[in-house]
């Protein structure tokens, strides 16, 4: 049934039909009513979970990945800053394979502060070992936690995983969504069952350190796993669409792209206004589509290579910027792309929440097309003078 | 093992220095708690060297993250067991350098909030693992590699932060100093720490060989000296009062600082009178705030 929900409500109901058994999270703006609807939700007894009121969020998934290690299904949720001060605890949740599920409400890092929406947050952790999953809007922003879950603690992934969706765009959005009931979500998503855990009837050791000697293997087992989320991933994706009607069965979902000549790549709450304009452009006879990608990590590379196969320019739109370098997705683009002739324009754009409209992407096309790009796109001049 | 009373919990064949106390805390603390323990190690000497892939001492559940996390991670495993219904107590465990100083935020949320666990600190009362640099439990004039002694310096400059005082005062039920020198108290406390519900903290005094500069057989000779100088004070504090103090027949500090490299500034190329009468003066502090001193017959 269709309700009308706030996406951190939204997301907060679909974590909750998840059943975590532990959630530690540390208030941050925009992802803050995210928690503390769990908390109401726990304080009602409307979900069965431990919630531990931490005090920072280093603290928050540093607890996540103890009670993951001892056995619990987990939950934890933040943004910009907050993830920034995970940055740590990131990387060991991926090395020592626990499959914690965490939203990214995605926000821009600062200096200067911003509380903005960009994704830079979620970008810089792209080398950390945690799958990272995107939602366009409110609805796929739920059904990402239960196919993350399932994927997360599939015995042949157990890697950690981030589901982004955008701060505020989606966040604080009131939007028609689906709801999934207990009994579906249960449907779809088994009870945890840890490969391991810290158990006194049968005692092991976690996060051994590594000499030279088998230090690679560890991060090859990893990336070898991140390798299998590419066919788990679509794998639980279609059995979603097989049981809910909604297809999630792709790394990437393709807007009109069929007989496009110009392709828009991008992530997130931006391929709604993109859809648009798309449309908007087909109606006067320009032949634009869009790649969607809804998986970052792992990289859709074959997806990304069949989908572009015929089309004569790729504008990337990239919510972040390497610094010193390009955008984060439009090199990725390109390396899936390297052989090929077909030109890869990156454009920097929305930063730190500035708007972007429908024609503000019928110019990043317009550029492209005139063999234009590599650039930020909307700088106020005025202000850099 | 099938044999629970041969199982040793804490087992041989680890990495650490002959004489190592850390080594010795970590065999008495298993001893103390018993199998049904849940440890949770920060990063530092002992996690590196009882844990070389694909080696492990420790036949209890171990599980190291960070280096300042263990008390947050530990957070997370007590609400786990909690929502499993098991019944494991956790431990945990870290240096000095990962209690007072870098893990001090971890450690102080999860005692504000009361998790079920105990938090025993190994004090070496400097950061061993890296190369002996000085933390926040490096004593006063101690020298280390980032507080060395020199034409201008008598080495450490600050006295030891007094965790205890600042766990008790999160309303910690079971607060205690023990030391390796002294393997029955050490046992007690420890077991009494893990039977207290709530959050639960225990200092060891732990003489580091490599680290002060001493021979190897000589930690417990060391250990010792700490507590009859009245440097080091035994005790424990139950919900914020201080309930029981080890009293000594006190010796002068002089005794404890001449066996250890890290204080031979103090003493050449000549007696430094001066300094060695301020840390004199700590031991005298130290003895009349907690009470130590068994006054002798004459």
């Amino acid at each position: 049934m269709l309700e009308i929900m706030e996406g951190s409500h939204a997301v907060a109901e679909a974590v909750g039909y998840c059943r975590p058994q532990v959630i530690a999270a540390y208030p941050i703006t925009p992802q803050t009513h995210i928690v503390e609807a769990l908390a109401d939700m726990a304080a009602n007894c409307r979900i069965d979970a431990e919630y531990i009121t931490v005090e920072s969020e280093f603290s928050a998934l540093s607890a996540c990945l103890g009670a993951s290690a001892a056995g619990s299904r987990v939950y934890s949720a933040t943004t910009s800053q907050g993830l920034a001060l995970m940055f740590e605890v990131c990387f060991n949740c991926a090395g020592m394979r626990l499959p914690v599920v965490m939203s990214i409400v995605n926000r821009a890092l600062g200096a200067p502060l911003s509380i903005w929406n960009d994704q830079q947050d979620s970008i810089s952790l792209r080398d950390s070992g945690w799958l990272q999953l995107y939602a366009e809007d409110n609805q796929e922003a739920t059904d990402l936690h239960y196919l993350a879950y399932r994927v997360a603690e599939d015995h042949r992934i157990l890697l950690p995983a981030f589901v982004c969706f955008d701060g505020f765009i989606l966040s604080h959005t009131y939007e028609p969504v689906d709801m999934l009931t207990q009994e579906q979500v249960d449907g779809f998503l088994p009870p945890f069952r840890p490969y391991q855990k810290l158990d006194a009837a049968d005692p092991i050791s976690f996060g051994l350190f590594a000499s030279p000697d088998y230090y690679m293997e560890f991060r090859y087992a990893i990336d070898q796993a991140m390798n299998r989320a590419r066919t788990v991933i679509p794998e639980a994706g279609k059995v979603f669409s097989e049981m809910f009607g909604r297809d999630y069965s792709g790394l990437v979902e393709e807007y009109r792209l069929d007989d496009a000549d110009c392709a828009i790549v991008a992530m997130g709450s931006i391929c709604g206004t993109v859809k648009d304009a798309i449309d908007d452009m087909r109606n006067v006879g320009k032949k634009v589509g869009l790649l969607k990608l809804r998986a970052f990590r792992p990289f859709p590379v074959n997806e990304v290579q069949k989908a572009l196969k015929g089309v004569s320019t790729v504008a990337v739109l990239d919510k972040n910027i390497s610094l010193g370098s390009k955008g984060a997705v439009a090199l990725e683009v390109r390396d899936a792309l390297y052989g090929t002739q077909i030109p890869v324009y990156d454009f920097i754009i929305a930063l730190g929440g500035r708007d972007v409209r429908k024609k503000d992407i019928a110019a990043v096309v317009a550029h492209a097309e005139a063999g234009k790009g590599d650039t930020y796109y909307g700088l106020r001049e005025e202000v850099l003078k | 093992m099938n044999d629970e009373a041969a199982c040793v919990l804490f087992d041989s064949g680890h990495r650490a220095c002959g004489g190592c106390a850390a080594a010795m805390a970590a065999r008495l603390i298993l001893d103390a708690a018993g199998k049904d323990t849940i440890v949770v190690s920060s990063t530092g000497c002992m996690e590196v060297f009882s844990t070389p892939y694909p080696e492990t001492a420790w036949n209890v559940p171990w599980i190291h993250s960070l280096f300042e996390n263990n008390s947050a991670v530990a957070s997370g495993i007590v609400a786990s067991l909690a929502k499993q219904g098991r019944k494991e107590k956790v431990i945990a465990l870290g240096g000095d350098g990962a209690t007072f100083d870098i893990g001090i935020l971890c450690l102080s949320g999860a005692f504000e909030r009361g998790h079920d666990f105990t938090y025993i600190c190994y004090d070496n009362e400097a950061y061993m693992n890296t190369g002996i640099q000085r933390s926040g439990a490096t004593p006063y004039d101690a020298s280390t590699t980032t507080s060395p002694a020199g034409s201008c310096s008598s080495g450490n400059p600050r006295p030891k932060k007094d965790l205890p005082a600042i766990l008790a005062a999160h309303g910690a039920p079971y607060v205690a100093t023990t030391s390796i020198a002294y393997p029955p108290d050490l046992k007690k406390k420890v077991e009494k720490a893990v039977r207290t519900p709530g959050p639960c903290y225990i200092q060891i005094h732990a003489p580091c060989c490599t680290g002060w500069g001493f021979e190897g057989e000589k930690s417990i000779a060391i250990g010792k000296l700490a507590i009859e100088t009245g440097l080091f004070v035994l005790y424990e504090m139950e919900n914020g009062v201080v309930t029981k103090v080890k009293k000594v027949v006190r010796k002068p500090v002089e005794e404890y600082l001449i066996e250890q490299k890290r204080f031979r500034h103090l003493f050449k190329p000549r007696r430094n009178d001066a300094e060695i009468a301020k840390i004199q003066a700590i031991a005298d502090r130290n003895a009349e705030k907690f009470g130590i001193d068994i006054k002798l017959k004459k």
